[in-house]
């Protein structure tokens, strides 16, 4: 198993017909994912790249059973997308949209709430990379072909950063179960926590990369949950150990505002937490491979 | 984005919070003039620049006529105040706030921030006002006072009340107390604020609750929907490469190292910083070119490289995903046709067809380091250093 998207998972294009949601749907169609159609209001009687058109989620939902949607809808529009999507019952939603205000998450997260844990949405992103499971579905705009089948999870606030370490693993002869983008905003759907619970919980997943950066709490909070909770080793790399104190490093997120959000502080936090550090970007492969060799996992 | 004190008085004062009477001007005529408009017998001039800690740098002045008010602003016009928070290098004053001067009974802080755990919004107040909140913290964390506020019903009476009783306020002025809380809350949840922080908030003399001082800052991702705030922006402010930068929709921080970067996506470049530095070596900038790496994107990158004068190497680190190494390779032969590189340049390409990227590089004529890792191209730029 990988976590969150399989084979045969179901997916719907948000924002389906405009010129970054028909790219990335091809390249998910290209790599195998079972996209059963999209969603563009006002453009529900079209067909395009040979999948329906729909104008609401709902009616996309009834008529292909889809639990998993991707969204590319600009700015302005993306929270009113996901709160549309979580009412229409999808599971899983991937926000790929860069720049969506803070006070929207906030909103979103807080609509999210109203509905029974069985029921409820669980959001991905947004400004993120999306989510893999190579060899199986590709739900994301990452180069698809770089991801070796395998089973190390990894999950990264940036997308580049996430490639690098895949390629990494990948001239290793190490593979991937699925990887996940979080993404670089402040306030995201999905927690590195989260994510890496789900590793903890999937049976083909046996150690996990985190790649975290400076800003927030959610890398520390997710080795205190490691070391609390986890059987499977947790690698980690933290990107900014030269970044300016209060400045914004190109992620919303990414900002060095309170004590435990610097990089060193983070990666001190993490020792503390049992979780193995990868010194610097380069040997985030290395690291992960050291760590199966010691656990007798290779 | 972050706004001037005066602008972020203005705001509030909208809200319903107190301000001091007060006015902006931009030169010392205006000063005097503004200082008899608002009477009184004690003024306090104050530079606007975007930064705190003014007042130990020399940036406000406290004035006893509106004559020495007019020497005071022309003191601080058109000076650079350096705070140990502007670096170095200091930030221009071209504005100046003439307030009338507030007899002061107690300091107190209070500040509006995202708390990014509960994803709430957090009120965070404190008797110890006119310290930075980090030193309150360290010196004083006993009288910090935390209250999440739950953002679907925003805040309550209640919550104001439980805010100005724990900050000792008289019980005659706790209404006036909870409304100034509520004002800079709404402020915050309404104009799409990322910070308000009133540092000090004050009990007066009189017995009036005034913001003394405040700082706003707003989502540079919902100016969008925020013409009135993105108005506010003043770029003499900024650092100009980081304004030529945006504007031309990049990501770019000015550091104080020389050797420049050209990286795509934030999370790589911070990375590639950091192993420069682990090479030996500082980074000049930050810049984030975006996923895509457009051959446009490139040209633009190295014109903003090279108009920065500390630089005395250049790496460019390409991870080509979605985009292919051979287009980004043709967008850097480009760009190098267009523009004069007279530095090293180390380009490291990864991903997608990164052999034929190398390739057009190698029969193209520009001067280069190829470097194949993170690591060998942090080396060999350090290395280039001499």
């Amino acid at each position: 198993m990988s976590i969150i998207i399989h084979k045969n998972t179901k997916i719907l294009v948000q924002g389906f017909t405009g010129k970054i949601g028909s790219f990335h749907a091809e390249e998910m169609i290209k790599y195998g994912s079972n996209v059963v159609g999209g969603v563009t209001p006002g453009k529900g009687d079209m067909t395009h790249l040979n999948l329906p058109v729909f104008n609401t989620v709902k009616e996309a939902v009834d008529q292909t059973g889809a639990s998993t949607s991707i969204l590319f809808v600009p700015p302005a529009f993306a929270a009113d997308s996901a709160m549309e999507a979580a009412d229409a019952g999808i599971k899983t939603c991937v926000a790929i949209t860069d720049g969506i205000p803070s006070h929207d998450m906030v909103k979103i997260k807080r609509y999210m709430r109203r509905y029974p844990k069985d029921k409820k949405m669980g959001l991905v992103g947004p400004n993120c990379a999306g989510i893999i499971s190579p060899g199986k579905s590709m739900l994301g705009i990452m180069p698809g072909h770089i991801y070796k089948e395998g089973k190390i999870g990894i999950v990264s606030r940036s997308g580049t950063l996430g490639y690098e370490a895949a390629q990494q693993l990948k001239d290793l002869e190490i593979g991937v179960s699925t990887s996940v983008g979080i993404g670089g905003d402040p306030i995201n759907g999905s927690s590195f926590r989260d994510i890496i619970e789900k590793f903890e919980n999937d049976d083909e997943t046996i150690a996990v990369l985190m790649i975290g950066e400076i800003g927030g709490p959610q890398e520390v909070e997710a080795g205190q949950f490691a070391k609390e909770n986890m059987s499977k080793p947790v690698i980690a790399y933290i990107a900014g150990l030269t970044a300016p104190k209060g400045r914004v490093m190109g992620h919303a997120g990414a900002i060095v505002s309170a004590y435990g959000e610097s990089a060193i502080e983070k990666v001190e936090l993490l020792k503390e937490c049992g979780v193995t550090i990868s010194k610097n970007p380069s040997v985030m492969g290395e690291t992960v491979k050291k760590v199966l060799v010691e656990n007798n996992l290779n | 984005m972050d706004i001037h004190e005066y602008q972020a008085k203005k705001i509030l004062s909208d809200f319903g919070v107190k301000i001091p009477t007060g006015g902006i001007v931009y030169s010392p005529e205006n000063a005097e003039n503004k200082a008899r408009e608002i009477g009184g017998s004690k003024w306090v001039v104050k530079a606007q620049v975007h930064s705190g800690a003014r007042g130990k740098a020399g940036g406000i002045i406290i004035c006893n006529s509106p004559l020495e008010v007019a020497d005071a602003t022309d003191k601080l016009l058109g000076k650079k105040l350096i705070t140990n928070q502007t670096g170095p290098e200091g930030k221009i004053i071209n504005r100046i706030y003439i307030e009338e001067a507030t007899d002061i009974k107690h300091e107190l802080y209070l500040g509006l921030v995202f708390d990014r755990s509960s994803e709430s919004i957090m009120v965070v107040a404190s008797t110890e006002g006119g310290m930075s909140v980090e030193e309150i913290s360290k010196e004083k964390p006993e009288t910090i006072i935390r209250s999440k506020i739950e953002v679907a019903v925003g805040i309550q009476q209640f919550q104001a009340r439980e805010i100005a009783f724990g900050l000792g306020i008289e019980s005659k002025l706790i209404s006036r107390a909870a409304n100034t809380i509520i004002g800079c809350y709404k402020a915050f949840s309404e104009l799409d604020a990322t910070m308000v922080e009133v540092n000090p908030l004050v009990v007066s003399q009189q017995d009036e609750i005034l913001a003394l001082d405040c700082k706003m800052s707003f989502d540079n991702n919902a100016m969008f929907r925020r013409d009135e705030i993105a108005e506010l922006r003043d770029k003499t402010q900024e650092n100009s490469n980081e304004v030529y930068a945006s504007d031309r929709g990049m990501n770019y921080v000015s550091l104080d190292g020389n050797i420049g970067n050209i990286i795509n996506g934030a999370g790589l470049a911070m990375a590639s910083m950091d192993m420069i530095k682990l090479a030996g070596g500082q980074p000049a900038n930050f810049l984030d070119v975006g996923g895509g790496a457009t051959p446009e994107k490139i040209v633009k990158a190295f014109k903003l490289i090279s108009m920065d004068t500390k630089v005395k190497v250049i790496l460019v680190n390409i991870f080509a995903g979605i985009n292919r190494c051979d287009w980004v390779a043709e967008g850097i032969v480009q760009a190098l046709s267009k523009i004069e590189i007279k530095h090293p340049l180390v380009i490291r390409l990864a991903g997608t067809n990164v052999e034929k990227g190398n390739e057009i590089l190698k029969k193209s004529n520009i001067n280069y380091i190829e470097a194949s890792t993170l690591e060998d191209a942090a080396n060999k730029a350090v290395k280039a250093l001499g």
